[in-house]
C-alpha cells in the first residue's frame, strides 16, 4: 500500500522541497541556463564583448570533423569503462558472496581504491605506465613490449580506460555485493536442487534477480564515464595522442578553458547535457522493460 | 521411488554438535513428518537428507546407496520451502519446467509434463503468470508442481504449510497427504506443528534438541509416549503432568491414589491427558475449574487440582458451562490412561 502524507496547506511543503531546489536552482539550473545562453554567441577571447550567432556554434560544432570524432571516442570509451568496472566488479562480488570467514577484510580491502580521488588515481596509473620510468611498461619492455601511451593512441585509450574503471570497480563490487547477499538462499537451493549447477544457477537465476541492480549501476556508470573521469584523462593524456581520447567533457574543457572558445565550449555542453539526458530516458525506456523488481 | 536409511546421522557446525545421532529405516513411499519445538534440528536434519548441509558424521543412504557425497542435483529428490523459494522472473510455466530444462529434455515434452502437474493441481490458466501474482495458496501449488514435474524419489517439505492460513492450511495438508500417497513418493516432512504431524504421518519421528526422542506411529506416540517431552509435545491440549509417587502399588497423588500399578515404588510423573478424565462424583482428582473454554464439541476446563497449586487442564465431550466460577469438579481417570515416566530421565516407566 502506497502511504502519502496529506499536507492542508502549501507553505510547509514548499518549506520543505525549498532546500533542494534551491540547491538545483544554484548549481544545475542557472549554469544550465547559462551554458544555453551563451552557446548562443561568439565572445571575444578576453570577454569583454559577445556577438549572437544563433545556431551558429551548433553549425560550427557539427561540421567540425574532431568533434565528430569525439563522440565516437567518448562512446568507445563510456563503453569500456563500464564493462571494464562492473564485470570485474559483478565477479569479485560473486566470489566475496562465496565467502564465509574472512569475507569482511576481503570487503574492506576491495572498497579503498574507491577512495582514492580520479585525479589521484590518474597520477598512480601515469606512474606505473609511465614510458621511461614506469614500472609496468618496464616490465612489459623486458617481454619484449614496446609500451608507449605517448604515441599510441590505443595504448592510450586502454590506459585512461583503465585508470577509470578502477576506483569504479569497488564502487560497484559494493552495490553487487549487497544484492547478491539480498538473493533469498532457498532460491538458490531450490535451483540447486532442481539441477542447476554453479554458473547455470548464476545465468538463470542470480543474474536475473540482480537485474534491478544492474541497471542502476549501467545507468550510474555511463554517467560516470561521460563526466567524473575528466581528473583521469587531464592527468594521464590530456586528451592525447592526437585527441585519441578527447571524450566530449574533455573537449569542453580543452575548447572552452584553454581554445578560449567560450562559445563553442558552451554549445558542446549543452549538447554534452542532451546526449546524457537522451542516453537514460533511453535506458528507462529499452532497458527497464527487461528488470525483474 | 526409493527407502531412505539414516545411521546414526550426526551435524556439528564447529565444536557444536545439534544432531546427536539420528538412526531410522524408512520405507518406500512412506509418509515420514519430522516434528518438533524450533531449534530442534529437524530442519538440519531435512536439509542433510537433501544435500544443503554436509553430514558430519553417520550416513544418509537414498535408494540404498550412500549419498552423503552427493550433490542435491544427484541424489534425485524435490524439496517444498517453507517460503516456497519459487523462482520471481520466470512465469509458473517457467519455474515448473526449470528443473526439466536443465535435465535437457525437448521443449514438447517439459510443456506436456508441465500441464499435467498443472492440471493435478489445479493451476490450469495460471501458467503464464508470475509468482508475485498468486495468492499463498497458489504458490504453495507451483512449489509443488515444480517438486512432482521431476519425478522425483523423495519429497522434502519445510514447513511448506506454515504462511498459509489456518483454513487453507488444513486444506492443503489433505491435498499434499493425498498427492502423496497417489504418486506413491517416499516423503519427508518437517514441521512444528503437532496437529500436521498426527494427521499426515504415516510415521513420524519427535525431535527434541537434536535427539529422536520417539519413532513411531501417530497413535504409537499418542498412546504410549516414549519419554515426557514426546508425551507433551504431541496432543493437544498438551498432556497434564504431574508429581507423584509410588506407594503400596498404587500411584499417589499426595495422599490420594488415583490408580493402581505394578510399577516400582518412588517418585514419578504421572501423565494425564486432559481428554481422558472422565467426570466421576467419587473420583480421586478434585480441580477447582477457574475458566471454561465450550469450543462446541468438547470444553476445555482450566484450573487447579482442589487445594494445591498444580495447574490442570480437562477437556470434556459436550457443553459444561456450570463449572465455571471456581466450583469444584471430581474426576476419575482409567488406569490405562495413567502415563507414568521416571522424574530423572523423563523416560516411560
Amino acid at each position: 500500500m502506497e502511504k502519502r502524507v496529506t499536507f492542508r496547506g502549501w507553505m510547509l511543503p514548499l518549506l520543505l522541497i525549498a532546500p533542494q531546489v534551491f540547491i538545483s536552482a544554484v548549481f544545475f539550473f542557472y549554469p544550465a541556463g547559462q551554458a544555453v545562453w551563451q552557446s548562443l554567441f561568439i565572445p571575444d577571447p578576453f570577454g569583454l564583448s559577445k556577438q549572437f550567432v544563433g545556431m551558429g556554434n551548433f553549425e560550427f560544432l557539427f561540421s567540425d570533423r574532431h568533434y565528430r570524432a569525439s563522440f565516437y571516442t567518448t562512446a568507445i570509451f563510456s563503453i569500456l569503462v563500464t564493462l571494464a568496472s562492473m564485470i570485474p566488479a559483478l565477479f569479485l562480488a560473486v566470489l566475496a558472496d562465496r565467502l564465509i570467514k574472512g569475507s569482511g577484510v576481503y570487503r574492506t580491502l576491495l572498497i579503498w581504491p574507491y577512495a582514492v580521488a580520479p585525479a589521484v588515481a590518474g597520477v598512480l596509473w601515469l606512474f606505473m605506465f609511465n614510458t621511461r620510468v614506469g614500472v609496468v611498461s618496464w616490465y612489459l619492455g623486458q617481454l619484449g613490449y614496446d609500451w608507449n601511451h605517448v604515441l599510441n593512441g590505443s595504448e592510450a585509450m586502454g590506459l585512461v580506460v583503465a585508470a577509470s574503471a578502477w576506483g569504479r570497480i569497488s564502487y560497484n563490487f559494493l552495490f553487487f555485493f549487497a544484492a547478491l547477499q539480498a538473493v533469498p538462499r532457498s532460491v538458490i537451493e531450490a535451483a540447486a536442487i532442481d539441477g542447476a549447477r554453479f554458473w547455470r544457477r548464476f545465468f538463470t537465476i542470480v543474474l536475473p534477480l540482480l537485474s534491478p541492480t544492474t541497471f542502476f549501476l549501467l545507468v550510474v556508470n555511463v554517467v560516470y564515464s561521460f563526466f567524473e573521469t575528466f581528473g583521469v584523462i587531464h592527468t594521464i593524456t590530456s586528451g592525447g595522442p592526437q585527441q585519441a581520447t578527447t571524450i566530449l567533457v574533455y573537449k569542453v574543457y580543452s575548447d572552452g578553458f584553454v581554445g578560449q572558445d567560450l562559445g563553442s565550449s558552451a554549445a558542446q555542453s549543452v549538447v554534452l547535457l542532451l546526449v546524457v539526458g537522451l542516453l537514460t530516458v533511453l535506458q528507462f525506456k529499452f532497458l527497464e522493460k527487461r528488470v525483474h523488481y | 521411488m526409493a527407502t531412505v536409511t539414516l545411521k546414526d546421522l550426526r551435524k556439528s557446525f564447529g565444536p557444536d554438535e545439534v544432531i546427536h545421532g539420528i538412526d531410522m529405516e524408512i520405507a518406500d513411499g512412506e509418509f515420514i513428518v519430522i516434528v518438533g519445538p524450533s531449534g530442534c534440528g529437524k530442519s538440519t536434519l531435512l536439509r542433510m537428507v537433501a544435500g544443503l548441509e554436509t553430514v558430519t558424521g553417520g550416513e544418509v543412504l537414498i535408494g540404498g546407496e550412500r549419498a552423503n557425497e552427493k550433490e542435491p542435483m544427484d541424489r534425485n529428490i524435490a524439496m517444498v520451502f517453507q517460503n516456497y523459494a519459487l523462482y520471481p522472473h520466470m512465469s509458473v510455466a517457467q519455474n515448473m519446467g526449470y528443473g526439466l530444462r536443465i535435465a535437457g529434455l525437448p521443449k514438447a515434452e517439459i510443456a506436456a509434463k508441465v500441464e499435467a502437474a498443472a492440471h493435478l493441481l489445479q493451476l490450469d490458466g495460471l501458467l503464464d503468470r508470475r509468482p508475485k501474482q498468486l495468492s499463498g495458496g497458489q504458490r504453495q501449488r507451483v512449489a509443488m508442481g515444480r517438486a512432482i514435474v521431476r519425478e522425483p524419489s523423495v519429497f522434502l517439505f519445510d514447513e511448506p504449510l506454515s504462511n498459509l492460513d489456518a483454513k487453507l492450511r488444513v486444506q492443503m495438508r489433505l491435498e499434499i497427504k493425498e498427492l502423496q500417497s497417489k504418486l506413491g513418493v517416499t516423503a519427508l516432512y518437517v514441521t512444528h506443528d503437532q496437529v500436521e504431524a498426527m494427521t499426515m504421518a504415516d510415521r513420524m519421528i519427535v525431535m527434541n534438541e537434536g535427539r529422536a526422542e520417539q519413532i513411531g506411529t501417530p497413535m504409537e506416540v499418542y498412546e504410549t509416549p516414549r519419554s515426557l517431552f514426546a508425551a507433551q509435545f504431541i496432543g493437544s491440549p498438551a498432556m497434564n503432568v504431574l508429581d507423584a509417587t509410588i506407594r503400596d502399588g498404587r500411584v499417589m497423588l499426595g495422599e490420594v491414589a488415583v490408580a493402581e500399578t505394578g510399577k516400582r515404588p518412588g517418585p514419578v510423573k504421572l501423565g494425564l491427558r486432559p481428554e481422558h478424565v472422565v467426570p466421576a462424583a467419587d473420583g480421586p482428582l478434585a480441580m477447582d475449574v477457574l475458566l471454561a473454554e465450550p469450543l462446541g464439541a468438547n470444553t476445555l476446563l482450566h484450573g487447579r487440582l482442589a487445594g494445591t497449586e498444580i495447574a490442570f487442564t480437562a477437556s470434556l465431550q459436550g457443553v459444561h458451562l456450570a463449572g465455571q466460577g471456581g466450583a469444584a469438579t471430581r474426576f476419575g481417570v482409567d488406569p490405562v490412561d495413567c502415563h507414568l515416566f521416571d522424574p530423572e530421565s523423563g523416560r516411560r516407566l
